[in-house]
């Protein structure tokens, strides 16, 4: 099942053609890696599917992406439903500067989920167990998000996305402030997700794409150049491009 | 020879900071000199929450509560109408205005900021003292509540340009976070972004208030001048600053009323330093 379908999409920053006629189908409850040199693109193919672009002045966006069946870029989607559905996790972790427990309960009220209060603590509770945080800060839900060390914060900022029962995690770069032991965390923690979520991330670490991905899209300058199985883009890449990127010959 | 030039043009600076210094400690020391000389004749108690000032009557009656509860009533006042007013534009100009729009703004509330008080107190005069006169039918309209309106417009510009600062100075993660999270543009502002620049705010307020508090020309001209504990906001005040600027002229050097006069320059310096320190409080911890 695909869960985006993305069709002829362009994207313009002003003039600058930052996304060439792209079409890419991403898997339901699957990870996909974006991978590509810096530059290329990746961020802003992220930010086209929760539209995120749109908080950037003169952002022109042609073509077609589907996300259960209704065009996320059209003119007349419902940003606030969609941004809720397809979730997003920032390069840098970036919980709110509230307690632990409002950083979840943000997403709850603002879509008016939960109002009863101990309704409230069960989904707060179950969101950061998926995120193995809740043996750990069950007692400190009071205190201020802003003292949790990065992976901890990145954890939460995924629980968020979790009890708002998003079910599309777009991750951007979401390692590349961790260290090593964390980030082997996180992806074991993206593993586990994929049973329930349709993951896309982006990553500059070609090593964190062969591992956790299912399949793989290489872009350059804008164009997907390849979009396939991860073992086929790593094994056997169809594209001379795509094999000068991942022998490391763009650095 | 460049050597030397550096060493001049460093030790001028140093006089020049201490003696800024200098100065503000022999203000200091004058005004507590001639303030607590008071309190050889007076008591502590009496003189803060005595209940009369009749300073030439005889025996002269120096109880400054009147006056104390007339600056805090007046800053009270102000208070109400400036900090909502005020972190209301803040929030318009940080978050929603258009480029123009902002500009015009920015430009208005720095223009009320150069606005000297008595313009603005003489502005009152004619204007807003008579509106409050009509539309609550007093017998004046030199009231508490005229004060708090004019010296509103003085804490504004200090309140909105600080907080609209607080405002800027908040991640802009926070917002990414919270519309990539569905949350409407107000939802964003309401949740996460005022939170966020709480103490800022805070000290923006602050200092707001403690431009008021220290306000003396326009209070002076449109509050009445009577120092009797006010009982309602529409009553007429008599302010800390305005007693010491109307009575300073009048009362013989080394009176007691002279002295008091010192020792409510002391009330209003204790008052002023624990608004700054405050604020400075809540500058610091946003900082961190
Ligand atoms: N707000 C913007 N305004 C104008 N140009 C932009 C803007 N954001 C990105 N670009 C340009 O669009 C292109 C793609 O940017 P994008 O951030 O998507 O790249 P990326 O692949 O995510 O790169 P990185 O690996 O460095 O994160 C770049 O050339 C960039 O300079
Ligand atoms: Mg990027």
């Amino acid at each position: 099942m695909d869960k985006i379908i993305v069709r002829g999409l362009n994207l313009w920053y002003g003039d600058f053609p930052a996304l060439i006629n792209v079409n890419a189908d991403f898997k339901e409850k699957k990870i996909t890696a974006i991978i590509g040199p810096s530059g290329c693109g990746k961020s802003t193919m992220l930010r086209v599917f929760n539209r995120m672009n749109d908080l950037i002045e003169g952002v022109r966006v042609t073509g077609e992406v589907d996300i259960d069946g209704t065009n996320a870029v059209s003119p007349e989607a419902d940003l606030i439903y969609l941004r809720r559905k397809v979730g997003m996790v920032f390069q840098r972790p970036n919980p709110f500067p509230l307690s632990i427990y409002e950083n979840i309960a943000f997403g709850l009220k603002i879509h008016g989920i939960e109002r009863n209060a101990d309704a409230l603590a069960g989904v707060i509770e179950e969101s950061l167990r998926r995120v193995l945080l809740w043996d750990d800060l069950k007692d400190k839900l009071k205190r201020s998000a802003l003292r949790l060390s990065l992976e901890q914060k990145q954890r939460l900022c995924i629980a968020r996305l979790l009890a708002v029962k998003s079910d599309v995690l777009l991750m951007d770069e979401p390692c590349s402030t961790l260290d090593p032991q964390a980030t082997e965390r996180i992806e074991e923690l993206m593993r586990e997700l994929k049973n329930n979520y349709t993951i896309v991330v982006v990553t500059h670490n070609m090593q964190q794409a062969a591992r956790v991905s299912d399949e793989t899209g290489f872009m350059l300058l804008g164009e997907m150049v390849e979009f396939a199985a991860t073992r086929e883009i790593f094994t056997a890449p169809k594209d001379k491009r795509t094999e000068d990127y991942i022998t490391g010959r763009y650095g | 020879m460049r050597k030397f030039k550096e060493f001049i043009i460093e030790k001028l600076i140093l006089i020049c900071g201490s003696a800024s210094i200098f100065f503000v400690a022999l203000i200091f020391v004058f005004l507590l000199k001639e303030g607590l000389s008071l309190f050889k004749t007076v008591r502590l108690g009496a003189f803060l929450f005595g209940k009369s000032w009749y300073p030439i009557s005889e025996p002269a009656e120096l109880g400054i509560l009147p006056l104390i509860l007339g600056s805090l009533l007046v800053t009270a006042g102000a208070a109400v109408i400036s900090v909502p007013i005020g972190v209301g534009c803040a929030v318009y100009i940080a978050e929603i205005a258009p480029g123009k729009v902002k500009e015009v703004l920015k430009g208005g509330i720095e223009l009320l900021a150069a606005i000297p008080s008595v313009v603005l107190g003489f502005i009152g005069m004619v204007t807003l003292v008579p509106w409050v006169k009509n539309i609550f039918h007093l017998p004046t309209g030199l009231t508490a509540l005229s004060g708090s309106i004019m010296l509103a417009f003085m804490a504004m510009p200090t309140i909105v340009s600080i907080a609209e600062d607080a405002l800027y100075s908040v991640p802009r993660s926070y917002k990414e976070g919270a519309f990539a999270l569905g949350a409407t543009h107000w939802q964003t502002i309401w949740r996460v972004l005022l939170p966020a620049a709480s103490s800022g705010i805070l000290a923006a307020v602050m200092l707001g208030i403690g431009r008021v508090i220290g306000e003396t020309m326009a209070v002076m001209m449109i509050t009445g001048n009577s120092a009797v504990i006010p009982h309602t906001i529409l009553a007429p005040v008599r302010t800390l600053t305005a007693t010491v600027a109307a009575e300073m002229g009048e009362a013989v050097v080394g009176s007691e009323h002279y002295f008091a006069l010192f020792a409510v320059g002391i009330v209003l310096f204790v008052i002023s330093f624990a608004i700054n320190v405050t604020a400075d409080l809540f500058l610091h911890r946003e900082r961190r």
